[in-house]
């Protein structure tokens, strides 16, 4: 259709002039008369009893206002707990209030907050509270906390263990039983941070006079924001408004509910003043979610030609020391990718969910998917390996079929639509997959060390169906033509770097035949937007475009009737073509979405019983997840000498469905890869045996910098989806997703001469070095 | 408190100043020049990057008081909506950005990096800009930016407004 220039094309992002000349606003740019500003003080023990909290220095500070403690929150009846949403049979969900009173858990949770006139001396104020501790025994690794006589994180549960949630399908014993070959392995997936370059900050604004609160948040979810804060601070939601601001990444970390969000909250709400806090990153690193960190033990079962007949598997996710919002579920998100996008009908498993003196994991970038699309990644890789066969190969023999879509999994899955042999083909063919072995072979007779990974990935996203989500999976949009013909888009999904101003305008502007500057799509504010789950999951074209399908529709249908009226047509004679409204047959009657909208406003020519106004609230309750797929290849060289890895080649063919705009789709898939390419060899959370936090700045926890990065060269194939009304699937985790297993599979590929089967991440040049090393001793070379 | 005089974008400002208050807030708090950004505390990020006396700095590393008496340009100072420096151009163009948070810092990076080296080899670009941390972008299309906006630079393109970016069909 030639006349749909907008959606498919790679149009301009509509949000980028306030950005690249610096005047948009995030929430440490908002300022409020009479704003005070909090500092926190935070637990430096991992696990430690509070004994006491003395204020008095702090308060006597000229500029400070205020200073709480956790027993002074309790004596003015304040100790509600954070929320965890969750369907898990079960659950032990201990207390997690905001204001530790009595007991501190992990390395940066809050005992007190103090509140002045200036920043500086709010820190300084911080600095002048005393607490008395008293230490007891730690664990933050989550093997040893499921040991018999391990220190316990929450004494009263008699055990660190906060679910354990079994699963079979099929005969895996059988199985098993039969297997021509079984390999296994025991795969960490190491505790990441999510890093957004926008540390987390809030502005809390309470107005005495109409008794509402205002909190600007660097949040993904105003709305789900205001609900829960709305319980914790005992305030209808009618008299909470939550703004997202421009919001400067987020990466599933600020999917939450955060103690910092509550704290400001009410103690705006006790001054009757604006209180901001922006953290600084140190308290990022210590009290942001964080990601991963699962020990996984996996086995294959399969027949000598490499076909595979059975999985069991064993999921240990550290949770920390409380439930965030979304800690515990993902776990179980691994679990129901177990299988990626292979026939594996006969599975074991076990998800255990455990407490350690740590940050709360949670959602970042992929949140459960990654894991399981690492470890069955590098399972078909050691597959391989024990058959000798070309890891492409064992994937094709065990690909789910392009013919037996939609395809119901042993996890009980339905995958909506793929074609996993195409996109790998595809990405063989561009990387130059055959002549990189041969060049392999030849190199490795020099002493030279090439590695070839491979990753064929699909996931889950689009989250999700309300019935398999821990709470509401639908979303929202409301089209309003206002009466000059500017069209305003507000959105239940809360971008804060997808691009959906633009994406969405492009939708609206081709389906309403309105330009693309008419059309303002607003986002982020609960006074403004009808309510709305947010933007994570992958699901911010999927669900919140999908309900903006549905709501054009709608006005489609009441600007048919009001031209059809105008022209004393039978509706049904009339029709949406090119973005105007005709008569079918008779090409020369149009009229445009504006003057319908006209029309609807001044209210005198309407078919009689027509409600004035042209507008539509739609909500999309996605009837199915959406399972992007796709194939990266990924070539690096390791030195020998040193065990420096340098990417060679990198091939990424992606499968998003439908694309609305390919510019920012790559730009997801390329921020992607660099995130999965960055836990492979530079990042990793640590915490020493006493719970502290070793990777605490930007100086210790690595992200990749632009000469740490290779040139992405990206491809896809397009297999819509009929899941939602626009056959789009999810994009912004897909990258990070694929990218993980195929670069560790490449620096594994190139340590095979070596006899190295598998090593954990991240791949850094001395754990390779000294792995090259010990086979070298080993093998007396 | 400590008066000092800095230029800052074309226009003398003077305050009084506490010795310990950093650049990157007295610009922020002080003149309301929110585009200089803070995303560290550590130096590594570079989202706080202006031009002292023309040359980048990260200006969450040195008190405002050190700047008495010179120039500093922020982001504000590079360009206007109706013409816009040849790097936000290519930044926009290129989709160099997507949160927009390093975006500043690293604009202002890149504008140095080309005053010293105005056709720069990728791997130059990507050296050059090894103090500024993105984490959306996974650096590509901000490396292309920077090679787009050297070819601009090198043509001697005239500016462009922000209207004339915005036409659809102007890509």
């Amino acid at each position: 259709m030639a006349f749909n220039t907008l959606v498919g094309s790679r149009i301009r992002r509509r949000e980028d002039p306030r950005l690249i000349t610096g005047r948009a606003t995030y929430v440490d740019d908002v300022k409020v008369v009479g704003m005070l500003y909090a500092a926190f003080v935070r637990s430096p023990y991992g696990h430690a009893k509070v004994l006491r909290v003395t204020l008095d220095d702090a308060k006597n500070l000229p500029g400070v206002v205020a200073a709480y403690s956790g027993a002074d929150a309790i004596a003015h009846g304040w100790a509600p707990s954070l929320p965890v949403a969750h369907k898990i049979a079960d659950l032990k969900t201990p207390p997690h209030v905001p204001l530790a009173s009595a007991e501190v858990r992990f390395v940066g949770e809050v005992v007190a907050v103090v509140v002045a006139v200036d920043p500086y001396v709010a820190r300084d104020a911080a600095d002048l509270v005393e607490v008395e501790y008293d230490e007891l025994p730690v664990v933050v690794d989550v093997e040893k906390a499921m040991a018999p006589g391990a220190p316990l994180v929450h004494s009263e549960l008699g055990t660190n263990v906060a679910f354990t949630m079994p699963f079979t399908a099929g005969d895996p014993d059988a199985a098993f039983a039969a297997a021509e070959v079984v390999v296994k392995e025991r795969i960490v997936n190491q505790r990441l941070a999510p890093v957004p370059m926008e540390p987390r900050g809030m502005v809390a604004q309470w107005d005495p006079g109409a008794g509402q609160l205002t909190l600007h948040s660097s949040t993904q979810i105003p709305h789900l924001l205001r609900t829960q804060l709305s319980v914790m601070l005992g305030l209808p939601e009618t008299k909470l408004r939550v703004i997202a601001p421009e919001v400067g990444g987020g990466f599933g970390a600020k999917l939450n509910v955060y103690a910092e969000e509550a704290i400001v909250s009410w103690v705006s709400m006790q001054l009757g003043r604006p209180v901001k806090y922006v953290e600084t990153r140190s308290e990022c690193f210590q009290a942001m979610t964080h990601g991963r960190d699962q020990v996984d033990y996996l086995e294959l079962a399969a027949t000598r030609d490499g076909t595979i007949t059975g999985m069991r598997l064993r999921i240990l996710g550290n949770l920390g020391a409380y439930h965030q919002l979304l800690t515990p579920v993902v776990p179980v998100l691994t679990l129901l990718m177990a299988t990626g996008c292979y026939r594996i009908p006969n599975v074991q498993a076990e998800v255990v969910g455990v407490f350690t003196n740590t940050m709360s994991t949670d959602a970042y970038r992929g949140a459960g998917r990654p894991e399981a699309t690492f470890f069955v990644e590098r399972m078909l890789d050691l597959l391989a390996a024990e058959l000798k066969l070309d890891p492409a190969e064992v994937r094709r023999r065990n690909f789910i079929a392009p013919e037996s879509f939609p395809a119901t999994t042993a996890m009980g899955l339905t995958y909506d639509s793929g074609d996993y042999a195409a996109t790998m083909d595809k990405a063989l063919e561009l990387a130059g997959y055959a002549d990189w072995r041969a060049r392999q072979a030849e190199l490795r007779k020099a002493g030279r060390y090439l590695g070839i990974g491979l990753s064929t990935y699909v996931e889950v996203c689009g989250m999700g169906p309300s019935a398999a989500m821990p709470a509401a999976g639908w979303d929202s949009a409301t089209i309003r033509v206002e009466p000059t013909g500017s069209v305003t888009v507000l959105t239940g999904v809360s971008p804060h770097g997808q691009g959906e101003e633009t994406t969405f305008a492009q939708l609206v502007g081709d389906e309403l035949g309105v330009p693309i500057d008419q059309v303002n799509v607003v986002h982020g504010d609960t006074d403004r937007v009808q309510y709305g789950v947010g933007t994570f999951g992958s699901r911010g074209t999927a669900v919140g475009g999908a309900a903006l399908k549905l709501a054009i529709e709608t006005i489609q249908a009441k600007a048919i009737q009001i031209a059809a009226h105008q022209w004393e047509a039978n509706p049904a004679d009339v029709e949406y073509k090119q973005g105007k409204i005709t008569v079918k047959g008779d090409p020369g009657k149009t009229m445009t979405t504006a003057e319908a909208g006209w029309l609807a406003f001044t209210g005198d020519k309407l078919p009689p019983g027509f409600e004035p106004g042209l507008d539509a609230t739609r909500r999309f309750e996605p009837p199915n997840f959406v399972f992007p797929f796709g194939t990266h290849v990924c070539v690096v060289e390791v030195e020998a000498a040193t065990g420096r890895v340098e990417v060679l080649k990198y091939v990424a063919v992606d499968d998003c469905g439908r694309i609305l705009n390919p510019m920012i789709v790559e730009g997801q898939i390329h921020g992607g890869i660099a995130q999965g390419l960055a836990q492979v060899l530079y990042e990793e959370v640590v915490y020493d045996d006493d719970g502290q936090l070793l990777t605490g700045t930007l100086m210790d926890y690595a992200i990749p910098h632009a000469d740490q990065v290779p040139h992405y060269e990206l491809a896809g194939t397009v297999t819509p989806t009929n899941v939602n009304p626009l056959g789009v699937k999810g994009v912004g985790e897909a990258g990070t997703i694929g990218s993980t297993p195929a670069v560790a599979n490449a620096v594994l590929d190139a340590l095979a001469p070596f006899g190295v089967k598998h090593l954990d991440m991240p791949l850094k040049p001395e754990k390779l070095w000294r792995a090259m090393r010990a086979a070298r001793n080993g093998a007396g070379r | 408190m400590a008066s000092i005089e800095i230029e800052v974008n074309g226009t003398r400002r003077r305050a009084e100043v506490e010795g310990r208050v950093l650049l990157v807030h007295f610009l922020r708090d002080v003149l309301g020049l929110t585009g200089t950004h803070v995303g560290c505390d550590t130096s590594s990020c570079g989202a706080c990057t202006v031009l002292l006396d023309g040359k980048s700095v990260k200006s969450c590393t040195m008190f405002a008081v050190q700047a008495d008496g010179r120039k500093v340009t922020t982001i504000e100072g590079l360009g206007t909506d109706a013409a816009l420096h040849p790097m936000q151009e290519a930044f926009w163009a290129e989709h160099g950005l997507q949160c927009g948070y390093c975006t500043t810092g690293m604009i202002v990076s890149a504008v140095d990096l080309l005053q010293r080296n105005p056709n720069p080899s990728d791997e130059e670009i990507r050296a050059g800009l090894e103090g500024n941390l993105c984490r959306c972008t996974g650096y590509q299309n901000i490396v292309a930016a920077v090679r787009a906006a050297a070819a601009a630079q090198a043509a001697n393109d005239p500016r462009k407004s922000v209207a004339d970016m915005l036409v659809v069909g102007n890509n």
